[in-house]
C-alpha cells in the first residue's frame, strides 16, 4: 500500500492490531506525505519527525506485547496552543515564538498514555483569534481544495493537516467556531464538545469561559474514538465536569428513527450564499429520509444578538488572559530600555499582531470604568437569554441542524482589513460557545468544488446524539470519499 | 460611538499596550466601527435577568490544600528572557 496516509484511525488500528502494518511504516508514510503537502498548504509550525519515529517504535513494542489501544501508534498533529513538553508551543505568535513548555496539556498526557505518535504542531490564527488562519504571525495556511482560499480558522492548520492527509487526525480548539468552521471549509469532521467535557489544562487561554478542545478527523467514527480518549474530569481544570464519559462508539447507529431535529430559521440568514442554502436543504431532506422527524420552523430569535455579545465577552476575557505576556518570565521581551513600563508596553507592541491588539483594546474598553455595565454586563445578560433559548429548544428537539458557515471558503486577503466582515464568518458557530453546548460539523457537499459543512448542535453533554446523527448522515452520503485535488 | 484619539490612547495605556501613531489612527476607525455593531444589544430587554459568566453547573470547586511536587527550578527558568542565578531579571520597579 503506497497511500497509507489515507487510512482512518479505525482502519489503521485494525491493520496495526493484526500486524499487517507497523506504526513505524505508517508514521514514515505520513511524514513523507506531510513533507510533500506542506510545500503547498503550510499547515504546520513545527514538525518533529525524529520524536515521532521514536514514539512509533515504542508504539510498535506496545502493540507487539498485545497492548494496542484504539489510538496506539497512530500519527496526529496538535494545534500549537496546547502545551507540549519539550516542543515549542507558539500560539502562532511572535510573543511565544521560542516558548518551550515545561509541562504537557492534559489532552497531550492522555494521548501519550494512549500511545500516540505526534508529528508536529499545527498553524492557527494568533492566540486562536481569527477565522481564516491568516492571523498567524508566521504564514497563512492554504485550503487544499483551492490554494487561493483560506482553510477557515482559527484551527486552520489542524483542519488542513487532516484534509491533506498529513496526519490521521488532529486536535483543535474552539472558542467561537474555531474547530467547526475550518472543518466545514476543508470537508472533514470537527467537534466542539460541551464546555467542561475536555480538560483545558495546558491550553493557552484565549476566552476561558468559551474555550474547548476537540478532535478533527476524517470520519465520524474517528471523532468518537478520539473523544473517548480526551474526555473526562481533570482535577487541574476546575471547570471540567466529573460526569461519567460514555463509550461514544456505541452511539454510531446508522438510522435516525424517532429523533426530533429542529431547523432554526435564523441560521439560514440573509446574506447567506444561495448555493449553501440549497445544499443544506438537501442535507436536511436526507436526515428526514433516515427517519428523523424534522421541524423546519424553529425560531431562536436572540440569535441575531449573539455576534455582538460574543465580540464583547471573548475580547474581555482575552484582555485579562493576555495581560500575562509582560516579558518577565517567558516569551518575547523588549529589553532596550531601562524603564519597566516602557519594557512592558513595547513587549506587547512588538510581540502581538494586529487582531490580538484589536481584541485586547476592545476587551479593555468593554471592561473599563463607565462602560462595564453597558457592554460586559449587558453581554453577559444577553448570554443568559441565548442559553435559555437553547435550553428551551432542547426540551422539544434532540438536536438542531444549521450550516456551519454561511459561505464557502473565501479568498486569502479578502477579509483581512475588514474585521466586521471577518467576524461574520463565525455567525453560525459562536452561539454554541455562548451557551456551552456541543456542536459538530460534517461534510455536506460542494459548491464548484468548495466544501460546505453541516453543523449539528445538541444538549449539554449529549455528544452521543450528535455523533449518531453525523454518523447516519455520513454513511448515507459519499462526501467523505472526495479528496482534495493535490 | 466614535472613539477619539485620546480615548484610544487611554485604553492602550490601561492595557499597557504600546502603540504607534499609525496604529492609534487605525484603531480609531476600526474600534468605532465594531462598537457601532454592538449598539444592537440596546434593543434587548434584559431587565431582571442575571448575568451568565460560565455555563457549567459547578460551583466552588475545592481541592485538598496539601504540598505537592513542583516543577524543577531549571525547567521553570528555562524560558526566562534574562536571569541572574535562580531569579528573573527585570527593569527596576523603583527608580
Amino acid at each position: 500500500m503506497d497511500d497509507l496516509y489515507r487510512l482512518t484511525i479505525g482502519e489503521a488500528h485494525q491493520l496495526l492490531k493484526r500486524k499487517q502494518l507497523s506504526s513505524v511504516e505508517l508514521t514514515k508514510a505520513c511524514l513523507k506525505r506531510l513533507a510533500q503537502a506542506e510545500e503547498k498548504v503550510h499547515a504546520c509550525i513545527t514538525v518533529c519527525g525524529e520524536m515521532a519515529m521514536r514514539q512509533a517504535a515504542e508504539a510498535d513494542k506496545a502493540i507487539g506485547s498485545g497492548k494496542a489501544k484504539p489510538l496506539t501508534g497512530i500519527p496526529t498533529i496538535i494545534k500549537d496552543n496546547m502545551c507540549t513538553r519539550g516542543i515549542k508551543t507558539t500560539c502562532a505568535s511572535r510573543i511565544l515564538e521560542n516558548f518551550v513548555p515545561p509541562y504537557n496539556a492534559t489532552v497531550v498526557e492522555k494521548l501519550n498514555a494512549a500511545g500516540v505518535v505526534v508529528l508536529g504542531k499545527a498553524n492557527m490564527d494568533e492566540f486562536a483569534m481569527g477565522s481564516s488562519t491568516e492571523n498567524s504571525a508566521f504564514f497563512p495556511t492554504r485550503n487544499p481544495w483551492d490554494l487561493d482560499r483560506v482553510p477557515g480558522g482559527s484551527s486552520g492548520g489542524s483542519a488542513v493537516a487532516v484534509a491533506a492527509d498529513e496526519a490521521v487526525y488532529t486536535l483543535g480548539s474552539d472558542t467561537g467556531g474555531s474547530i467547526r468552521q475550518p472543518a466545514g471549509f476543508c470537508s472533514v469532521v470537527g467537534m466542539k464538545p460541551t464546555y467542561g467535557r475536555v480538560s483545558r489544562f495546558g491550553l493557552v487561554a484565549f476566552a476561558s469561559s468559551l474555550d474547548q478542545i476537540g478532535p478533527i478527523t476524517k470520519t465520524v467514527t474517528d471523532c468518537a474514538l478520539v473523544m473517548n480518549v480526551i474526555s473526562g474530569h481533570d482535577p487541574r481544570d476546575s471547570t471540567s465536569v466529573p460526569n461519567p464519559v460514555p463509550d461514544y462508539t456505541k452511539s454510531l447507529i446508522p438510522d435516525l428513527k424517532k429523533l426530533r431535529i429542529g431547523i432554526p430559521k435564523e441560521y439560514l440568514v440573509e446574506g447567506m450564499q444561495p448555493e449553501v442554502r440549497v445544499i443544506m436543504q438537501a442535507a436536511i431532506a436526507k436526515l428526514e429520509e433516515l427517519g428523523a422527524e424534522v421541524d423546519w420552523n424553529v425560531s431562536l430569535p436572540h440569535t441575531k444578538y449573539a455576534l455582538a455579545a460574543y465580540y464583547i465577552l471573548a475580547p474581555s476575557e482575552a484582555s485579562a488572559n493576555l495581560a500575562r505576556y509582560d516579558g518577565v518570565k517567558y516569551g518575547f521581551s523588549y529589553r532596550d530600555t531601562s524603564n519597566m513600563w516602557e519594557a512592558m508596553e513595547k513587549t506587547k507592541q512588538f510581540g502581538f499582531g494586529a487582531e490580538v491588539k484589536r481584541r485586547i483594546m476592545l476587551g479593555t474598553y468593554a471592561l473599563s470604568a463607565g462602560y462595564y455595565d453597558a457592554y460586559y454586563l449587558k453581554a453577559q445578560k444577553v448570554r443568559t437569554l441565548i442559553k435559555q433559548e437553547f435550553d428551551h429548544a432542547f426540551e422539544k428537539y434532540d438536536a438542531l441542524v444549521t450550516p456551519t458557515s454561511p459561505t464557502v471558503p473565501f479568498k486569502l486577503g479578502e477579509r483581512v482589513d475588514d474585521p466586521v466582515q471577518m467576524y461574520l464568518s463565525d455567525i453560525c458557530t459562536l452561539p454554541t460557545n455562548i451557551a456551552g453546548i456541543p456542536g459538530i460539523s460534517v461534510p455536506a457537499g460542494f459548491v464548484d468544488g468548495l466544501p460546505v459543512g453541516m453543523q449539528i448542535l445538541g444538549k449539554h453533554f449529549d455528544e452521543a446524539t450528535l455523533l449518531r446523527i453525523a454518523f447516519a448522515y455520513e454513511q448515507a452520503t459519499d462526501w467523505r470519499k472526495k479528496r482534495p485535488p493535490m | 460611538m466614535k472613539l477619539t484619539r485620546e480615548e484610544v490612547k487611554h485604553i492602550a495605556l490601561l492595557a499597557r499596550l504600546g502603540m504607534s501613531e499609525a496604529e492609534v489612527e487605525k484603531f480609531m476607525v476600526q474600534l468605532s466601527n465594531i462598537l457601532e455593531n454592538f449598539e444592537v444589544l440596546k434593543q434587548v430587554d434584559t431587565s431582571g435577568l442575571p448575568p451568565t459568566a460560565q455555563t457549567v453547573a459547578l460551583q466552588n470547586v475545592f481541592r485538598a490544600d496539601g504540598p505537592q511536587p513542583s516543577y524543577p527550578v531549571e525547567d521553570v527558568m528555562a524560558n526566562a528572557p534574562q536571569r541572574e542565578g535562580d531569579f528573573f531579571k527585570i527593569r527596576p520597579v523603583l527608580e
